[in-house]
């Protein structure tokens, strides 16, 4: 195990839009150089939970602590410069900006703050380390869909977040693109980084995760290791109804 | 620092020194409208600095642009303190203004954020109306002094220089990096740890400062003051379209766009006073039609054309 202590808790989280409760008194804890997986059903309240970490929503109920300190209260960008860094279910690049601006971008306010040409360097680096060097200079509007998830990632790297979110990063690729997406997270992995990711790949799932939670509803239905969290009865029930259980 | 990031600033040197001979070379007519052209040029580039990277239309150009002739006016005819006094405290009154404005309303986005600021500056409009009419007596107020058209160009041909430089600097440094990105997602800006808020309040502030500090030096220009004529609305309107026709993209945007607008602007009103008006929506339908960013936005797709043909 590689776990050495908690870096990240979510305790008792609740959200609610009106009268629709998308998470329900949610609690788990991921550790340092941990690769926590969250999956469920569409609609089972994943992106939001994640859009809590990030502070992108507040949560109605409950407490997100980040070693101990509480971020829950904390507005987005102080939460990114205390090193949560994401990627967004829909890809969201800056248009206007280069891909090389782009990932300096997320290098010169994150959570280390460069600037100029440390920053610059940085961005290639990051650049290299998705893979798209070569597209530096390119317009936004010339990279394909996996090139763009590259270079979102990329921008998120470029912080040098502690924790990473991933949300739904491999969604919408290729099988191709997907085999490139899954080394990718496999190598961030093996650097011993923390990262929460929300995927519907199973095989992703498998391979990458050291924990799953699974939420149904806005609950959390199970806990535990993919292997063990995918063959739970009630895990079954919550993705393929009653019948198959 | 390579030679391309010099070029700039040294143009707008050789350019400003030229400007500076104007009142020298010009006849009264022509120093009368460089006035006005000099004015718009400070408003309109100061205006940019905030709304060109972050998309943000601000139609509280007039209220900031009034309350520094106002003050001044009110200062000197009612309190007999001095021109340069008032000229100091009515920018520092329009920055405070504009931080509470900004802390209340940049929450807002697109199309109620320029409602409201234009609300905003009829609200304090009728208000400077209504205490000057209720307890300071007088509908007017006189501002006399010695400065005639020639220094009234120089000290906002001054103005015009500091904004420049100042939007030179700010382009230059991390807010001005952030205030790209939040006019490409506020999001994603949120999300790479800019302070959105601070950003865009501490760029509002500027732009008030400046209008203000505008409107105060202008003042001497109107000898008779009334809230009504300080405040217009049409002159917010003026510098957004002057900003838009030139490209509120580039700090040198501004600039082209006020220069060939004034012209105009001067000509349709002693050829057809009446359809003023009319002009301006005509300039509108221009820039939405086929100047959609500006002539910096046509300069840069030639450019690039041109590049492109010669690979």
């Amino acid at each position: 195990m590689r776990q050495t202590g908690s870096v990240l808790s979510v305790n008792g989280v609740t959200k609610r839009f009106g009268g629709l409760v998308a998470v329900d008194n949610l609690s788990f804890d991921v550790a340092e150089h941990e690769v926590m997986g969250i999956i469920g059903p569409n609609g089972s309240g994943k992106t939001t939970m994640m859009n809590m970490i990030s502070g992108s929503f507040k949560p109605t109920a409950g407490a997100i602590s980040m070693k101990g300190a509480r971020i829950s209260d904390l507005p987005a960008q102080e939460i990114a410069r205390r090193g949560v860094g994401r990627t967004f279910q829909l890809v969201r690049l800056l248009p206007s900006l280069s891909v090389l601006e782009n990932v300096v971008a997320g290098a010169v306010f994150g959570h280390r703050k460069r600037w100029g040409r440390d920053a610059e360097d940085q961005a290639h680096r990051m650049l290299e380390r998705v893979g798209l060097e070569a597209m530096a200079y390119a317009p936004i509007s010339a990279l394909t869909y996996i090139d763009q998830k590259r270079l979102e990632l990329a921008r998120v790297l470029a912080g040098e977040p502690e924790i990473l979110l991933l949300d739904e990063w491999l969604a919408g690729l290729n099988p191709t693109e997907m085999e490139t997406g899954i080394e990718l997270i496999h190598d961030l992995r093996r650097e011993g980084r923390t990262i929460i990711l929300v995927e519907h790949v199973m095989d992703a799932i498998r391979s990458l995760c050291d924990r799953c939670v699974v939420m149904s509803s806005g609950a959390k239905i199970a806990e535990g290791t993919p292997e063990d969290v995918l063959s739970d009865r009630e895990v079954i029930r919550a993705y393929l109804g009653d019948d198959d259980a | 620092m390579n030679s391309t990031s010099w070029k700039e600033p040294s143009i707008a040197a050789i350019v400003a020194i030229l400007a500076a001979s104007v009142p020298l070379v010009f006849d009264a007519y022509w120093l009368s409208v460089s006035v006005t052209a000099m004015m718009y040029i400070a408003l309109s580039t100061s205006w940019a600095l905030f709304s060109g990277p972050t998309h943000y239309i601000s139609l509280a150009t007039g209220a900031f642009f009034g309350i520094g002739g106002y003050l001044v006016g009110t200062g000197m005819s009612d309190y007999n303190l001095s021109f340069w006094l008032m000229a100091a405290i009515a920018p520092i009154v329009a920055t405070i203004l504009a931080a509470l404005i900004g802390l209340a309303t940049l929450r807002l986005s697109g199309v109620y954020f320029v409602i409201f600021t234009l609300g905003l500056a009829e609200m304090i409009r009728n208000l400077v109306s209504w205490i000057q009419n209720n307890f300071l007596g007088s509908r007017g107020l006189y501002v006399l002094t010695d400065f005639t058209e020639s220094h009234i160009y120089w000290m906002l041909l001054i103005i015009a220089c500091c904004v420049y430089l100042l939007g030179w600097l700010v382009n230059r440094s991390r807010l001005g990096f952030a205030l790209r990105i939040i006019g490409n997602d506020e999001s994603v800006a949120k999300h790479v740890g800019i302070n959105t808020a601070m950003s865009k309040v501490i760029l509002f502030m500027t732009t008030g400062f400046f209008a203000a500090l505008v409107g105060a030096v202008i003042a001497p220009r109107y000898t008779y003051i009334e809230p009504n004529q300080v405040f217009s609305p049409e002159l917010s309107f003026l510098v957004v379209i002057m900003a838009l026709l030139g490209g509120a993209g580039r700090l040198w945007g501004p600039l082209v766009g006020v220069i060939p607008f004034t012209l105009i602007w001067e000509f349709v009103s002693i050829q057809a006073p009446n359809s003023t008006t009319l002009f301006l929506g005509l300039v509108f339908l221009l820039i939405v039609y086929v100047l959609p960013h500006g002539f910096v936005g046509r300069i840069d797709q030639i450019n690039k054309k041109l590049k492109e043909r010669s690979h």
